[in-house]
Formats: C-alpha cells, sequence, structure tokens
C-alpha cells in the first residue's frame, strides 16, 4: 500500500491521526497533513483506509496492491 | 399528499426527541431536491441526499454569502449566525480563507487536543462530583453537557473564568433562529462585541499563554496574520461555535446510548468502543439543528435538477447521515461501526474547523461516565425528552438522569 497525501486540499480536521498516528501528524504551524509512513506496515492498512474513508478533504490517496 | 404536491416547511416538525422525521426517507426517495419554505417565509431548496449533501458543501461554487441580496431570509428579521456581519469579516474563501483556516487550524490539531486530555478530564470529573452531590434526579444537559465545552473553550481564548456564563446568553441570541426580536439581538451582540474588543485589548496589554495572545503576536495583516477586527470576530465565532454544538451533542449523545440501555452496557463491558460510538452517535443524531446553508453563485446541477444562480440551498447533513445508499443498516445504531463517513462536521475545506476538540470532548465525557456512573439511566421515558426549538443546533432541553 501506498499513501499520498494532498497538503492543498488537507483541512487540518485531524482524524488521520486521530485514526492512524504512527502514519500521519499535523504540522504544528498550520494543523496541516504530515505522512509518517508512506508505506505503511500491513497491520496499520485498516487504520489507514479508515482514515482515508473519513478525510473531510478527501485528501488522502491510496495505491493498494504491489 | 406526498412531499412532491406540497411545499414542505423548514425546519420539518418533529416531536420525537431522538428519531428523524417520516419526511426524510421520503424526500431522499423521491425528492432529493426540495422546494421549501423558511421561518422567514422565503424559499429554499433542501438537499437530503448524502452524495449532494457532501458534493455541495465542498463545491466552492455553494458559497457562504448568506447577506447576498436576493439570498433567502432564514427567519423573519434577518438575523441569526449565518446571516450576521460577523460571517463577512472572515475571509469565506479562497487563499484568504485558507491563510486564515491555518492560522487559527493550529490550535485545534488532534496533538494540541489529546494534550488538554487531562485538563478534560478533570473537568467532568467536578462536574460529575458537583451533579452527585446534589443528588438524583440530575439535569445531564445543566450539569456537564453545557458547562464542559464553554470551559474548555474559554481556558483556549483565555476568558477568565468568572465571565463564562455571559457567553451563554449572547451565543443563544445568535443561534436561535426564532426566539428573539431583532432589537434584542441586537443589544445581545453590541456587548459580546464590546466584551471581546475590550479582551482582545487586555491581551495585546498583557498576552497570555492562550490562543487570542499567540493570533495578535502573529502580527497585522503585513505581518502574515489578521487585522484587529478580524481577530475580534475569530473569537466570538469560536466562542459560539465551541459553545453549543458539543454542549447539546454531549446531551443527545448520551440520551441515545441510554434510550436502549444494552448500548451503555455494550460500552461497559468494552470501553474501546468509545471512539466508534461517539462518530455513530454524531451520525445518528436526528436532532443536529438546521443544516448548513449555502448561497448559489452559479448555475449548477445537483441530482439532475438544474439550480439557478442566487438559488439558496440548504443541506440536511442529518438527512443525509441516515441515507441507505451510503450507510448500511442507516437507521441502526451500530457502535461498531467503521469507516464512519458521516457528514455532521461538513466536508470539504470548510469542514468544522474545531472537530478533533469536539471529538476529544464527546470521548473524554463518554469515558468518564462510564467510569464513575455505570448505573446512570434516563430519569423519564425516551418519550419525555424535548427539543429546544428555534435553534440552529438542535439540542434536548433537559437529559434526567440518575445514577
Amino acid at each position: 500500500m501506498k499513501v499520498i497525501v494532498d497538503e492543498a486540499k488537507c483541512c487540518g480536521a485531524g482524524q488521520c491521526v486521530l485514526i492512524a498516528p504512527e502514519v500521519f501528524d499535523q504540522r504544528d504551524e498550520d494543523g496541516i497533513v504530515v505522512l509518517l509512513e508512506p508505506e505503511p506496515a500491513e497491520d496499520r492498512h485498516s487504520a489507514v483506509r479508515e482514515a482515508a474513508a473519513v478525510c473531510p478533504g478527501a485528501a488522502i490517496q491510496l495505491a493498494e496492491g504491489s | 399528499m406526498t412531499v412532491n404536491d406540497q411545499v414542505l416547511s423548514y425546519p420539518i416538525p418533529n416531536d420525537a426527541a431522538l428519531d428523524p422525521p417520516a419526511e426524510w426517507a421520503e424526500l431522499r426517495a423521491r425528492c432529493p431536491v426540495a422546494h421549501v419554505t423558511l421561518p422567514s417565509g422565503d424559499g429554499a431548496t433542501l438537499l437530503t441526499r448524502y452524495e449532494d449533501v457532501k458534493q455541495v458543501l465542498a463545491d466552492p461554487r455553494f458559497t457562504r454569502q448568506l447577506n447576498a441580496p436576493d439570498a433567502a431570509r432564514l427567519s423573519a428579521d434577518g438575523g441569526g449566525v449565518f446571516s450576521s456581519e460577523m460571517a463577512t469579516i472572515i475571509p469565506d474563501s479562497g487563499e484568504e480563507h485558507q491563510h486564515w483556516r491555518r492560522l487559527v487550524g493550529k490550535w485545534f490539531t488532534a496533538k494540541r487536543m489529546n494534550a488538554m486530555r487531562p485538563a478534560m478530564i478533570r473537568i467532568a470529573e467536578d462536574l460529575i462530583d458537583d451533579m452527585v452531590k446534589r443528588g438524583a434526579p440530575g439535569d445531564l444537559r445543566a450539569s456537564l453537557g453545557f458547562p464542559l465545552p464553554v470551559y474548555v473553550i474559554c481556558d483556549m481564548l483565555g476568558v477568565p473564568a468568572a465571565d463564562r456564563d455571559r457567553f451563554s446568553y449572547w451565543s443563544d441570541t445568535l443561534l436561535n433562529l426564532t426566539r428573539y426580536g431583532k432589537d434584542e439581538i441586537e443589544a445581545a451582540q453590541g456587548e459580546f462585541f464590546q466584551y471581546m474588543s475590550d479582551l482582545v485589548a487586555r491581551k495585546r496589554a498583557e498576552p497570555g499563554d492562550d490562543l487570542l495572545s499567540e493570533l495578535i503576536a502573529v502580527g497585522g495583516p503585513e505581518d502574515g496574520g489578521l487585522s484587529d477586527i478580524q481577530i475580534l470576530v475569530t473569537g466570538m465565532a469560536l466562542l459560539v461555535a465551541g459553545h453549543e454544538t458539543t454542549a447539546n451533542m454531549i446531551g443527545k449523545m448520551v440520551s441515545m446510548l441510554l434510550a436502549d440501555r444494552s448500548r451503555w452496557e455494550r460500552l461497559l463491558a468494552d470501553p474501546s468502543l468509545i471512539r466508534t460510538t461517539v462518530e455513530e452517535s454524531l451520525r445518528f443524531d436526528a436532532n443536529s439543528g438546521f443544516g448548513l446553508p449555502r448561497y448559489l453563485n452559479a448555475e449548477t446541477e445537483v441530482s439532475g435538477t438544474v439550480l439557478p444562480r442566487g438559488t439558496t440551498v440548504v443541506c440536511s447533513m442529518a438527512a443525509a447521515n441516515r441515507d441507505e445508499t451510503a450507510f448500511e443498516n442507516a437507521a441502526e445504531m451500530d457502535l461498531t461501526r467503521s469507516p464512519n463517513p458521516h457528514l455532521a462536521f461538513g466536508s470539504g475545506a470548510h469542514s468544522c474547523l474545531g472537530q478533533a476538540l469536539a471529538r476529544t470532548e464527546l470521548q473524554v465525557v463518554l469515558e468518564v461516565l462510564l467510569r464513575r456512573l455505570p448505573t446512570l439511566e434516563l430519569a423519564v421515558p425516551v418519550e419525555e425528552l424535548e427539543r429546544v426549538e428555534g435553534l440552529a443546533v438542535g439540542g434536548l432541553r433537559e437529559v434526567p438522569v440518575r445514577w
């Protein structure tokens, strides 16, 4: 799984950080998403999928598979 | 008569405190772009489908310029939070809005909210102790739901504890669409404006460790900061937004969980469900209030209907959150639902700035209540719970509980 974030679409809601804190963070200066793990380990995939599904800015894209 | 043959009054009257009006399902199925009459008598277009509401809230052509000359007035006096002058001072769209959002948004990150958790837990515990001391039955709305979010947002903004109670009245006059007359609203707004103006002046003279002081410290627009009036209005907007919304949601969430006590027992047995339960409570809330109005500045199409420029659209997030095409078993409250992409906080660039704060407050309240008052139950039959009428934000008049 590859994770791509779009800073321009990010509205700083923080849902991704609350759901998958190992993969996502927010910049201290403006709350915009920081991607910590672009290729997260398998045990985090379900949390990452949930974070992408509920992102209010649709700022998280996932490329699944190989 | 079906919804196609009549013009509905909006908000749709509903006697049941926790259940949705029957009209929602019919509107979603047969009339997703419906003509409605607002309390002012003006016409607007109501959207109830998940996909439509989500699309419109994220579409910049649907603006927040509810003060446009041909926009529908929500209340007879044209007052209320959506059309107030306040709404025009904070940039509405584009880069300026994004700049404002990011300046303020840094205060509402998930990390900051987690850091505030211990303080929130203490506030919740103290308020629950006081309620227990007064004895059962107690009103959870007045004892816990209302004070907690006010204390938290006042602390963030650096508002002295002694001044907290005045905000209830001021924000009520802004958020209530029908209860107050124009003179009363204007007088309250004048007092609120003067209070915030004095507060900003005090913060400028003696900065503290709070949001307003830091916004001032950034400097004016030439330094990448906000103008004085923008700082002042931002403070007012955050106090209002951080107050009544979560306050009402606490009472509604606990009522929904106690209305079918097997839900409460399930949480007692497995507190790890608190996070998904909070999200499901937000989705399931059938009494979330007015919804979000938008003013259309270019002709567009929604669900096959052409909407002319100048249309005022009302997005019912609560109706959209019950859409069977978006949520399996949408009429069931499922404490494990995941993912739960509900629209309670809106969607897109304008989605609720304080949503991490609201989520954390709701999680903390539930966590502390389950721990301290596991025997909690409603002290009246659920049919006797009454809605607060006329608010832009929906709530319950009282939440009588015993333990």
